[in-house]
């Protein structure tokens, strides 16, 4: 009996061993509850469903995934303490925060410990510090943001602007960095309003941008306050045309908005409703396994794990201290790695450069109008 | 002009949501002491067990009463009987933590039962717009002003005209008398307690088609409405309605001509000068008794 | 702690400032980083608890006059000024803020007391996300450097942990001292019977006004460690739930003991972590855990301890006069 007992502690032993010896260990620090929870949630099980996805393939390099959740109560000193514990393991590579000041916070910390850091936050700030460890997985709002104030200049040949913005870290930096290259253009913005994150009343915003009488509207909030706003412009017949970024035009809002959002358009860096094959496959792997259509920071996670694993192939082995000077300048084309969606370049800064496209909703179908290529 | 009268309907709208939220607030407060920091969130939660019962396959009728009821019995019974019973005696504070602990609770069990996403709802009230002088108005913020008003009027009908209320008000105003003349103040309580559940039920129903059913949707709407509550009047049933509407109003006139970073002050400053001035809100009588 | 020897209290109390300062050598960084936040919290709930627990003044406020402290700290810091210069404006700002908010209290009483904190903890809020000239917005400030004490830099995690309980040490002997002062005495005179502290010539609006603007001196003091700590602080931390928390601290570990900010707040910081291992569900049960202690004792953990010490008093007493009793009757 009691030699049984033995036995079979040492084959689960050996096997803890084992497994542990293998597995390639992410931590993921995210934010799961507080303000950013749907953000974090999305982003989670984009890790969640790449992870499962390669391991079912066998892993990389051989070996299996492992990840970590934490979450960091979209606080940046709860994140502090979160990503010091991850860092404490000693993690293969750190995946996340997404608030761009929990990111702040957490960066030098992982650059410290020469941790590569993969994240979801879009700042501007964020990867002109010098860090050289510090990745996106998205557009920083540098890069997609002068793409809308060119848009907006350009084609809808605007000359005054209403910018409404949401005033979180999110919403104020896109809000400063497009506000910024419309003056450069010489675009005027004739109204400038902040809203709350989870406000429901936008009568009084619209009254405004009403009053403001401006050539075209550029909308920057969350989803669901999209959704509002875009039936409160109606509502009271505002005619000028919308345009915002992935979340003014998402197939969410669209679905939430009905058909007040017939006309917006948008800038779609990275969203689930992109005219790609392979992103509408990955929408309906995740929305069969998690019962709901992701927003684009679900894409951000499953495409951080993607970067992890063709950075690791092309290294040919799992060294953390080359994985950061592998990735800056690296390109991933979709045709080799299918889990990358869309072929991308990493500059030596930790940004991003990727396709993207100018969209427009018509009878509550998004029309893509433009697409526009790669910088490089 | 017009803009300002866009304003007014958009504000009555918005405040008939709080008052509806902030009536069951005054009433608990009324019968028990107790200050539920979790009333925005027992707004929250009968939508999604609404939810639940129509994933489950129940038409929406029938998801409608069942999230009633069970709201009446997690949120009414369920509530006093497990949180409010052994603690109300120990003043009001807390009582006051644990609901702030029952909040976090019940948003972290349904962001994890269900979903942090945020779903769509239906709405029992067509929804559209109406037009009333050239104005576009909402239905849905029509049928949430109606039934916020008939709420009060039926609350005060109840508590000044039948017996029951009378009852009510007795073992509200005065435990200890209520029950030397008979008044079984434990039931009256409890059905304060009903009354409340009910109400935000109600509440949860004709407000989430516009908020949306989403874990953290309590968090704004609890604080409004419990600021509405105080502005109103915090003893009193009715004061709640004129809190509401006037936050409701004013929170847009802010917006509109104040700034609108700053559109979450002018009702909170205006909360500190009321309470500074008239303590007791603006419909509320003096509290008779000391707490 | 009532009923123990004072012999057996002071080596219970050095075994644990011993503990304090000795066991966290061996914790890695995270460890001591949590360690640190429940000096800094405790530090805060103290200062609430001198408002709430001694002097009976409920506020909501004290989330914002610990970011009132933290973003004193890290303007000044990041601008070249030394952290002891920060942590005294600190005090003088929240102080100062204390006492003008503590003039509602003068007016008002209890749950009215409560709204008004409640209303300006918002304000606070807005104040430290919309003037960005001075706060940074909602961008934050970051890079806040951590201190030099005594020419040793605190950058590491453990000086800094040291820097952190040093100040939990001070302040805590400044509290001990204060209520058992002249002060003290009246705080609790406020408490319990307004009118009679009144009637025996206490001046009830000075002392009211005092034990609210020391309270939120300490809550600054706190803010002033957290932006150190933190390295970066934004306005969200500072929100009302911050109050609200610190609240929760006070009343979990037994407002008016002396010993139930310490508690309070490793319930608040610590248990959380503890029951990270459960993942998704680790804020349900710290909630479920919470609710179960007030039921179990709305007067807090010491409120258990003080309920089941009375009780063996009592009934030593009972024991004693028992035998006492029965002594004269064998007597008569």
């Amino acid at each position: 009996m009691k030699s049984t007992i033995l036995a079979g502690a040492l084959l689960a032993f050996a096997a803890a061993t084992g497994v542990h010896a293998q597995a390639i260990k992410l931590a993921d620090v995210a934010e799961l509850s507080g303000g950013g929870a749907t953000v974090g949630t999305n982003w989670k099980n984009g890790i969640d469903l790449a992870i499962e996805e390669i391991n079912a393939k066998g892993g990389v390099l051989g070996r299996k995934l492992e990840v970590t959740h934490a979450d960091s109560q979209s606080n940046p000193g709860v994140a502090r303490a979160q990503v010091q514990k991850a860092l404490d393991a000693e993690p293969y590579v750190l995946l996340g925060p997404g608030y761009s000041g929990s990111v702040k916070v957490t960066a030098p910390l992982a650059a410290e410990a020469g941790i590569a850091q993969i994240m979801g936050g879009e700042a501007a700030e964020l990867t002109q510090g010098g860090n050289k460890f510090l990745f996106r997985t998205s557009f920083g709002q540098q890069s997609s943001m002068p793409k809308v104030a060119k848009y907006i200049h350009d084609e809808m040949k605007a000359k005054t602007v209403a910018v409404v913005w949401v005033n979180n870290d999110f919403g104020r930096g896109g809000r400063d960095m497009v506000t910024k290259e419309l003056e450069r253009l010489g675009s005027k913005v004739v109204a400038d309003l902040s809203t709350e994150a989870g406000q429901a009343d936008f009568a009084a915003d619209v009254g405004k941008i009403k009053a403001a009488n401006p050539d075209a509207v550029f909308v920057y909030l969350n989803e669901e306050e999209s959704a509002r706003i875009l039936k409160e412009l109606k509502r009271q017949g505002v005619t000028a045309p919308l345009m915002g970024e992935t979340t003014l035009i998402g197939q969410k809002v669209i679905e939430l908005a009905g058909d007040a959002a017939n006309g917006a358009r948008g800038h779609v860096g990275l969203t689930t409703d992109a005219p790609v094959d392979l992103i509408k496959a990955f929408r309906e792997k995740f929305a069969k396994k998690y019962n709901y259509v992701p927003d684009h920071n679900g894409l951000k996670g499953y495409l951080a794990v993607y970067m992890v694993k063709a950075t690791t192939e092309k290294m040919g082995k799992v060294d953390p201290k080359k994985f950061a000077d592998t990735l800056h300048g690296l390109t991933i084309k979709a045709a080799d790695e299918p889990g990358i969606l869309m072929d991308v370049t990493f500059s030596d800064t930790g940004d991003i450069d990727r396709q993207s496209f100018l969209v427009e909703v018509v009878e509550g179908k998004q029309v893509v109008k433009q697409v526009l290529p790669k910088v490089k | 002009m017009s803009n300002l009268f866009d304003l007014l309907v958009a504000g009555l709208a918005t405040g008939a949501i709080y008052a509806l939220v902030a009536v069951g607030f005054t009433l608990l407060w009324q019968t028990s002491q107790t200050i539920n920091f979790a009333q925005g969130e027992f707004v929250m939660l009968p939508a999604f067990l609404m939810l639940a019962a129509m994933h489950a396959g129940a038409p929406f009728w029938l998801a409608i009463i069942l999230g009633i009821l069970l709201s009446m019995i997690l949120l009414g019974l369920g509530f006093k009987m497990l949180l409010v019973d052994p603690m109300m005696r120990h003043g009001v504070l807390p009582l006051a933590i644990a609901t702030m602990a029952l909040a976090i609770g019940l948003k972290e069990a349904v962001k994890q039962f269900f979903s942090a996403e945020a779903s769509p709802f239906p709405s029992i009230v067509p929804t559209g717009d109406i037009s009333i002088l050239g104005h576009a108005i909402s239905l849905q913020s029509i049928g949430v002003l109606v039934v916020a008003i008939l709420a009060v009027f039926g609350l005060t009908a109840l508590l000044n005209r039948t017996s029951l209320g009378h009852q009510m008000q007795a073992a509200a105003q005065n435990p200890t008398v209520a029950r030397i003349i008979g008044v079984p103040v434990e039931r009256m309580i409890l059905l304060t307690f009903l009354i409340n559940a009910f109400l935000v039920a109600l509440a949860s129903l004709l407000i989430t088609p516009i908020y949306l059913a989403k874990f953290s949707s309590g968090e704004v709407l609890g604080q409004a409405a419990f600021i509405a509550a105080i502005v109103g009047g915090f003893n009193q049933v009715r004061g709640a309605i004129a809190g509401g509407l006037l936050i409701g109003v004013l929170d847009n006139l802010a917006a509109s001509y104040v700034s609108t970073q700053y559109r979450a002050a002018v009702p909170l400053i205006f909360l500190i000068v009321v309470i500074l001035f008239r303590p007791q809100g603006l419909l509320g009588r003096a509290e008779e008794r000391t707490v | 702690m009532i009923g123990f020897g004072k012999p057996l209290k002071i080596a219970l109390g050095l075994i644990v400032i011993a503990g304090l300062i000795v066991i966290p050598m061996n914790f890695n960084r995270y460890g001591l980083f949590i360690l640190s936040q429940w000096a800094v919290m405790s530090i805060a709930a103290m200062g609430l608890n001198l408002t709430l627990g001694y002097a009976g003044q409920v506020s909501l406020a004290q989330g914002a006059f610990v970011g009132i402290g933290a973003y004193a700290a890290a303007i000044m810091t990041t601008h070249g000024w030394p952290l002891p210069a920060a942590i005294v404006v600190a005090i003088v700002l929240g102080f100062a803020v204390g006492w003008v908010l503590g003039y509602p209290a003068l007016r008002v009483q209890h749950h009215y007391l409560a709204f008004v904190t409640l209303a300006f903890s918002t304000l606070a809020f807005l104040v430290f996300r919309n003037e960005s000239w001075l706060t940074g917005g909602i961008y934050g400030i970051s890079n806040i450097p951590r201190p030099h004490v005594f020419g040793i830099a605190t950058n590491k995690p453990l000086p800094f942990y040291y820097v952190c309980l040093g100040s939990l040490a001070i302040v805590s002997v400044a509290v001990w001292w204060l209520i058992r002062s002249p002060w003290g005495r009246a705080f609790m005179a406020l408490r319990e019977n307004p009118l009679r502290a009144q009637s025996l010539g206490i001046d009830t609006r000075r002392y009211t006004l005092m034990a609210f603007a020391i309270g939120s001196a300490l809550g600054g003091v706190a803010g002033a460690l957290y932006a150190p700590l933190t390295q970066y602080i934004d306005p969200v931390p500072f929100n009302l739930s911050l109050s609200l928390d610190l609240l929760m601290m006070v009343i979990v570990g037994g407002a008016g003991f002396y010993f139930g900010p310490f508690l309070g707040a490793m319930i608040a910081v610590l248990l959380p972590e503890w029951l990270r291992f459960t993942e998704g569900y680790y804020l349900m049960l710290y909630a479920i855990a919470v609710m179960g202690l007030l039921i179990w004792s709305p007067t807090g953990i010491l409120g258990i301890l003080d309920r089941y010490l009375a009780e063996r008093r009592t009934k030593a007493a009972s024991a004693l006069r028992a035998v006492a009793k029965s002594r004269l009757e064998t007597a008569q």
